[in-house]
């Protein structure tokens, strides 16, 4: 099993750069997830590691082997596709045995892996069948089997469940994750799904247009967004955002949505300008107490909770409460906002402020 | 804007059922939104509504009187697809007026451009009515041809799947804008979806459908609520509701054999323990994977918890729903 390290890793289609300047590095046993709208260079990044691009410049390591301009046989990683393709006229087994058989492997040690590969995943009753007559999700199995005998040091998905509907792609990542804790191999996963991201990864890293914008736990991502990006792209609803005008001082743990005093955390830089107030609707409450107010524009049931969508003088919020909590559209309701959970950005940057609740992760 | 009901219909195709004896009322105004998977039914159902198949049984009733003899556009709906068809040769504005310059409608041109501007502003694209269609992001192809419904003002808009060719964001940008809209024009809506959350945050009343048959009508919270049956109750929530052996937890009702725990719906530190199995942190709230003897549990707890693989918790149901051996809901 490897570790994995991308240093300052660029990557040009001609005049097109798909990938700016990524650096991080992928743990021994991690399930890493790379995230991002398409187009964001999280597949190239991904097929750099595999070696089916090669840099334009940076480095890539393998278990601390600089492996960057060595082609994708001289890796001895496992890419599986989203289009998972297997070979129709052989039955399950030989699909699974056929990598090892053009290795070299004798038929009886082939024969003997690929059982123990099929007993992972469930599928043993069916190495005699056809693949013909699969369904999607057994054809999805036998193609990470296929990739899963050959113990290779790391396994590369590029939205491997990207085809499936959603009910079922749902258990899959549940399988998946599962059969990942079970063999424990270094995995690296393509999506732009951030549900699935959060639900499977260790860590992410999230990228937008061919730059890492942030690289962390989950948790930490969604608690401390290092940019406007992040925080609009993590979490449904994703963050609200206030602007507000003035700029904010070090060590104020206090500003002023229009003339409103809000807390927040204690600030450790300072920032000119337009300025984004970014606060999580399940951070956001309704209460009479306040004097900062908006209107109810709609409410949208969700089982124990509701969003609700608010207007307020700095811009519509939305706003995750208990369905118990009676609202009416048209109402005018008071707001606050859980203070220590409070990230400001700076609007033209699009970074977060540094401030005592970000600090080492912004 | 119409009253719309069914009254019986079914419909089949060679043997197979297409939905079998379904009767619901759509009352004006309502946003009725029918859900279920592949195959439940529902495109059926709207088809038959607007006129694209004829049911063998059963009565379509529009504001009282029965339509199942009149063509599609005698019955005057109009509906919206998944894939937007639009006319790539023309502009924005040139595909809103289309519906209005047919023979039927005959609109005048002050009319038709009144009626154009003012559901461009409904849809908030007044600024790209004179671009061509093909230069539009697909959110905005798909509010164009929402739009070429609108202008048209029909008794009922029938919608199948309009917003599961897009991604998820936009997807929950346009179900809020869809809400509204429907909301400013007073219109009588049937949505067609396989997503919960569309159904749930759109709806006034839901339809469960389960292979052709209308397995419960009504507003969302009463089907999340008081699910009529085991099916309907995993159908709504995610994650899916837990249902296991009523012997599990002792204390049940006469005739129940299944419990249904929603993951909200379990609460931590005293009862059965469990092993945790997977921790998953979502962000806003952890979901927890636990193991109960041979059976798998979901269940929820706050963002920061402490709670890790391996640990043993202990589970009690919190208000749980009980089922017969039909799987349907003990009262």
């Amino acid at each position: 099993m490897a570790q994995i390290r991308i240093e300052n890793v660029r990557k040009e289609f001609g005049d097109f750069t798909a990938v700016q300047s990524s650096s991080f590095t992928v743990e021994d046993g991690e399930f890493f997830m790379l995230l991002g709208p398409s187009g964001c260079g999280k597949t190239t990044t991904l097929r750099m590691m595999a070696g089916l691009e090669l840099p334009t410049s940076g480095k890539i390591y393998i278990d601390g082997e600089e492996v960057g301009m060595k082609p994708a046989s001289q890796r001895d990683i496992a890419f599986v596709f989203q289009m998972f393709a297997l070979y129709p006229h052989m039955n399950v087994g030989k699909n699974m045995a056929y990598p090892l058989l053009s290795q070299g492997m004798s038929k009886p040690n082939a024969k003997k892996r690929v059982a123990e590969v099929a007993k992972i995943l469930g599928i043993e009753g069916m190495l005699n069948k056809s693949v013909n007559g699969l369904s999607g999700g057994d054809r999805q199995r036998v193609a990470l089997g296929r990739a899963i005998v050959r113990e290779p040091k790391a396994f590369l998905m590029d939205e491997p469940l990207g085809a499936l509907d959603a009910e079922f792609r749902e258990h899959m990542s549940e399988e998946l994750r599962a059969l990942h804790d079970r063999i424990g191999a270094t995995t690296v996963y393509v999506t732009h799904d951030q549900l699935e991201a959060m639900q499977m990864g260790d860590k992410i890293v999230v990228m937008n247009h061919g730059v890492v914008e942030q690289f962390g736990t989950p948790q930490d991502i969604y608690d401390k967004p290092a940019t406007l990006f992040v925080a609009d792209f993590i979490g449904s609803p994703s963050m609200n955002f206030l602007s507000f005008d003035g700029g904010v001082q070090e060590h104020t743990s206090s500003i002023e949505l229009s003339g409103h005093t809000m807390a927040i955390p204690q600030q450790r830089e300072s920032s000119e300008g337009k300025l984004v107030f970014g606060v999580r609707p399940e951070h956001v409450k309704l209460s009479e107490k306040s004097s900062y107010k908006g209107e109810i524009l709609t409410t949208e049931y969700l089982g124990t909770s509701q969003i609700v969508t608010i207007k307020t003088l700095n811009g519509e919020l939305k706003a995750r409460i208990s369905s118990a909590q009676l609202v009416n559209v048209g109402e005018s309701v008071g707001l606050t906002f859980d203070e220590k959970t409070i990230t400001l950005f700076n609007e033209a940057s699009g970074n977060a402020i540094r401030s005592d609740l970000n600090i080492g992760s912004v | 804007m119409a009253e719309v009901e069914l009254r019986n219909v079914s419909k089949s195709f060679d043997k197979e059922i297409g939905i079998a004896d379904v009767s619901l009322t759509i009352n004006d105004g309502d946003f009725v939104v029918l859900l279920g998977p592949t195959g439940a039914g529902k495109t059926t159902t709207l088809r038959c509504i607007a006129g694209l198949e004829k049911p063998e049984v059963g009565e379509i009733l529009i504001d009282g009187l029965n339509v199942v003899d009149e063509s599609p556009a005698q019955r005057d709906v109009a509906m919206v697809f998944q894939q937007y068809s639009l006319y790539p040769h023309l502009t924005v504005r040139e595909n809103l007026e289309f519906p209005l310059k047919s023979p039927i409608l005959k609109t005048p041109p002050d009319v038709m451009k009144k009626k154009v501007g003012e559901v461009a502003e409904v849809l908030r694209i007044s600024h790209k009515l004179d671009n061509k269609a093909t230069a539009l992001s697909g959110g905005e192809m798909q509010r164009v041809s929402m739009g070429r419904a609108l202008v048209r003002n029909p008794r009922i808009f029938l919608m199948d799947e309009p917003l599961s060719s897009l991604d998820a964001k936009l997807r929950g940008e346009l179900r809020t804008e869809l809400k509204r809209i429907q909301a400013e024009l007073g219109a009588t809506i049937l949505y067609v979806t396989h997503d919960q959350i569309e159904a749930m945050t759109l709806a006034t009343q839901i339809g469960v459908l389960h292979k052709g048959r209308l397995e419960q009508f009504g507003t969302p919270r009463e089907i999340y609520e008081t699910p009529a049956s085991q099916y309907v109750a995993t159908r709504l929530g995610s994650p899916r509701i837990n249902t296991l052996p009523v012997e599990l937890f002792g204390d049940a009702p006469t005739g129940a054999t299944t419990i249904g725990l929603r993951p909200e719906h379990i609460s931590l530190g005293d009862g059965q323990e469990c092993k945790v199995t997977r921790v998953e942190h979502l962000g806003d709230q952890t979901r927890l994977h636990l193991r109960l003897i041979d059976h798998n549990i979901i269940t929820l707890t706050e963002p920061h918890t402490k709670i890790q693989v391996g640990d043993v918790v202990a589970i009690r149901p919190k208000n749980p729903l009980f089922f017969d051996a039909n799987g349907s809901l003990i009262v």
